[in-house]
């Protein structure tokens, strides 16, 4: 019984009906009251209501997860739901996109939204200067029409079939029309909870609204407290001694400890975050495919999630897609640790044996340069003498990542697999780490773009990881979790969301006191 | 009296000429780490022109002798500047105006008053406890009493900071949940809130500056009851509380001064680590972040502020220890 989720009996109506009038208690339902208090990393001085500056989890759970909406939201089970947006459709070619707007929606200064909030709030990120994140997305469109008072027609320079996906970034938060800056010195949206006291990098308090358009479905907290802290003991004793109900980015090392505690449950999700290792594929020897294949088979890919991520992970072949996408190839075939196989290829490339420098510190992951050494000593057997270059992590990401042939690095992944190609796999892009040009794989990023139908797309995305795995440039080994820890009085839904850390910022829409 | 007078005053002057060698000693210090703001700040992101940009921004592309004597000038006219982060997320808006963002001064501010306060409380347990128990182990030297306060505070401040703070955690917020283990504290908390949030970061800066303090009033009492006039108090036969207490401190004040202040202007300047464990937002926080982004122009006002409350100390132990000395305040 306790395998059926709370969504899937949802989807089943009529298993839902049989259970309901059966009167069995499947989960204890959510209910309304108590304070949420949150022990959160990734808080800075710099801090402001300002989503153009949102960078790091504090800011996103503040504003995307309280005080603010988006148009669209991803559900913790990764469908893609309206937020402020009910509905939309699109052109054939994906390059009109029509948004119908929620009515009734009041912000928390009383004003009521429309369509020229999401006109003005989304052109914040193109003006003049601005370094938005979100500024890729937004200059994309050519033209904002409103058409009514709650509908809005975005026009594309080319179709992007997942472009209401992109309207759910956490940089994309919707401000009163008018009032842009009086909103963002005050934090005035129209999410769950209005705010009564920010100090930056210090701590955040926000009270529930009277009356939202989520009642009933989400934000069961009367108050909510954040409390930045940055230092991961201070976290975790916080949690322990019960000052806070939950805490973020559990150090994996006492994460045993948190465990024996009956009062605080460990709490993990694999998202898309991986650690990779990026070759420049137009460096000798990465030139050579013979070469690539023989270093992906040359990596202990289960030791790493068991040593580097002390299990907090899951093992991967190679591909930046990972289980929070829509398109993950979950079935794709392993890549072996065969040393023979290594070798065979080495042989093909023409190599006996192969001397290559290996680039890792601190900065690029945690446990990077531990990474790097359990590589080399699973590469041995294979002829491939890999040598640890331990680099200083100041300047790790100027000097050395990009810039020397073989490196580790990290990426936290995207929402969506056009988004996280067009970043770092496609020719030219400035953060293609592995210089990547391949020609089947560029045609179907391009194919892949416009294309409306979800078959379709899964076919081309699933090819395009295979080639990845087959002769990609970036040995990506591991997804690592976010892992969080929460006190056992706070309920929630079976399935955490799995874009970002606590519940994909969520947290205080989603959960409840138990 | 008027002796003193210039003695504050010359030792103003040579304060103000240390601040001005510090903050060149910083700057060039933190220049020198390798990475600068923008590096720091983009991480991953960081690609040529994005670093280029936020350089030119915040004029980190001029030479070094340029940005400090532009950073010089400004601080003569009493204003320290916009930090790099405020003012490097100014420019994301893309108004390019400095106009929304927040002054180094109005950042520093509320944290400087934290760390005061902190200092404060420390004070007010320490002080009067690391005299009194001085006092009493020289009363009864040689005793059990003695040397278990001699072996506890030497133990204390023989361990770092962090580890004290770990096990009165342990023992005062996990085992025995009196105390918060968070000393979060923010504006609009009453006194007594705070002080009560205060409490278990304060104790372990008391346990880490009572050793010194009780040691030199031990020794410095120590050191008097061996004089010929302290003999002939107890001759006269004064209980051994009194001759202590009306004797021979008054003449052990001046080191005992010394060290206090010593003390104190450690409480303000040297909290970082228990500020981090404890969470406590205080000017120790913000340094280290700042040191961390290399942001310039905080690293330079938190230094000054450091520096600034050692000559100070320094300055009121001297002129104390004057006073409280007949010899030194009627030189010959």
């Amino acid at each position: 019984m306790s395998r059926i989720s709370r969504r899937g009996l949802l989807k089943t109506g009529v298993a839902a009906g049989v259970l309901a009038a059966s009167g069995l208690p499947l989960m204890a339902a959510p209910k309304r009251g108590g304070k949420l208090v949150l022990g959160l990393a990734g808080a800075s001085t710099s801090d402001s209501f300002d989503s153009r500056t949102h960078s790091d989890t504090f800011m996103a759970i503040v504003g995307q997860g309280t005080v603010f909406d988006c148009l669209t939201e991803v559900a913790a089970d990764g469908s893609l739901v309206g937020e402020l947006a009910e509905s939309w459709e699109a052109s054939p070619d994906a390059r009109v996109w029509t948004f119908n707007l929620r009515k009734g929606v009041t912000f928390h200064n009383g004003k009521a939204f429309g369509a020229d909030d999401v006109i003005e709030s989304l052109n914040m990120h193109v003006e003049e200067g601005s370094k938005s994140a979100a500024k890729p997305i937004i200059s994309a469109i050519t033209e904002m029409k409103k058409l009514g008072e709650h509908q809005v027609q975005f026009t594309l320079g080319a179709g992007n079939a997942d472009f209401p996906y992109l309207m759910s970034d956490y940089h994309l938060l919707i401000y009163p029309a008018g009032q842009i800056e009086e909103a963002i010195a005050k934090g005035i949206g129209t999410g769950l909870y209005r705010v009564d006291s920010f100090d930056p990098g210090v701590r955040f308090v926000g009270k529930r609204v009277d009356s939202h358009y989520k009642d009933g479905r989400a934000g069961w907290f009367d108050e909510v407290e954040y409390i930045a802290i940055n230092d991961a003991n201070a976290r975790m004793n916080a949690l322990m001694t019960g000052q806070v109900n939950a805490a973020n980015r559990v150090d994996f090392k006492i994460e045993p400890l948190m465990k024996a505690n009956p009062q605080i449950e460990i709490v993990e999700v694999t998202g898309n975050r991986h650690y990779t290792f990026p070759m420049l594929t137009k460096v000798a020897p990465f030139d050579n495919v013979d070469v690539r294949i023989a270093l992906k088979h040359a990596i202990k890919r289960d030791e790493m999630v068991s040593k580097i991520l002390q299990g907090h992970g899951r093992v991967a072949y190679d591909t930046p897609i990972g289980p929070a996408n829509q398109y993950f190839h979950e079935d794709l075939e392993p890549i072996p640790y065969d040393p023979d196989k290594a070798k065979f290829h080495l042989k093909k490339a023409g190599y006996d044996r192969l001397d290559i420098d290996l680039s890792a510190s601190s900065a690029a992951f945690d446990g990077a340069v531990d990474a790097a050494q359990l590589y080399q000593a699973s590469a041995k057997p294979a002829g491939i003498n890999i040598n640890v270059v331990q680099e200083p992590a100041d300047g790790y990401w100027s000097n050395v990542w990009l810039k020397k042939p073989f490196c580790a690095a990290y990426w936290s992944g995207r929402a969506t697999e056009d988004w996280m190609f067009s970043t770092a796999y496609e020719a030219g892009a400035p953060w293609n780490d592995s210089q990547w040009d391949d020609p089947e794989f560029q045609d179907l990023l391009i194919k892949g773009r416009s294309e409306l139908d979800s078959e379709k797309r899964r076919e081309i995305y699933h090819r395009m990881q295979q080639i990845l795995r087959d002769r990609g440039g970036v040995i990506i080994p591991m997804y690592a979790n976010f892992v969080q820890a929460a006190s056992t009085a706070l309920g929630h839904a079976d399935q955490i969301g799995n874009i970002g850390e606590m519940d994909s910022v969520r947290i205080a829409e989603r959960w409840w006191m138990k | 009296m008027a002796s003193i007078g210039n003695i504050i005053l010359r030792r103003l002057a040579l304060g103000i000429l240390t601040l001005f060698i510090v903050s060149i000693v910083i700057f060039l210090a933190v220049n020198a780490l390798p990475g600068d703001f923008a590096q720091a700040i983009l991480g991953q992101g960081a690609t040529p022109e994005a670093v280029e940009a936020i350089r030119r921004d915040l004029g980190l592309d001029q030479p070094l002798a340029t940005r400090y004597v532009q950073w010089l000038w400004r601080m003569l006219h009493g204003d320290l500047g916009i930090s790099f982060a405020q003012a490097n997320f100014a420019s994301y808006v893309g108004s390019a105006s400095d106009a929304g963002a927040v002054t180094v001064a109005e950042q520093l501010a509320p944290r400087f008053r934290n760390t005061l306060f902190l200092a404060g409380v420390t004070a007010v347990i320490a002080v009067p406890l690391s005299v009194g128990l001085g006092i009493l182990a020289a009363l009864y030297r040689g005793s059990v009493f003695d040397r278990g306060v001699n072996i506890f505070s030497l133990v204390s401040i023989s361990s770092p900071e962090f580890f004290l703070a770990y096990v009165l955690i342990l023992f005062l917020a996990v085992l025995d949940p009196v105390l918060p283990s968070l000393s979060n504290i923010y504006e609009g908390m009453s006194f007594g809130e705070r002080l009560f949030k205060t409490l278990l970061p304060a104790l372990t800066l008391t346990l880490v500056v009572t050793a010194h303090m009780m040691r030199m009033t031990r020794a410095a009492i120590i050191n008097l009851l061996a004089s010929p006039y302290i003999e002939m108090a107890r001759l006269k036969g004064i209980g051994p509380l009194r001759v202590i207490l009306w004797h021979a401190l008054p003449n052990a004040l001046a080191p005992i001064i010394n060290v206090i202040t010593i003390n104190l202007a450690y409480l303000v300047t040297g909290v970082v680590v228990v500020e981090v464990v404890f969470v406590y937002p205080g000017i120790g926080q913000l340094f280290v972040d700042s040191v961390k982004i290399r942001d310039i122009p905080v690293v330079q006002a938190c230094c000054l502020i450091f520096a600034a409350a050692y000559i100070l100390m320094n300055l009121a132990a001297d002129i104390l220890s004057i006073l409280s000395n007949p010899r030194l305040r009627h030189p010959k």
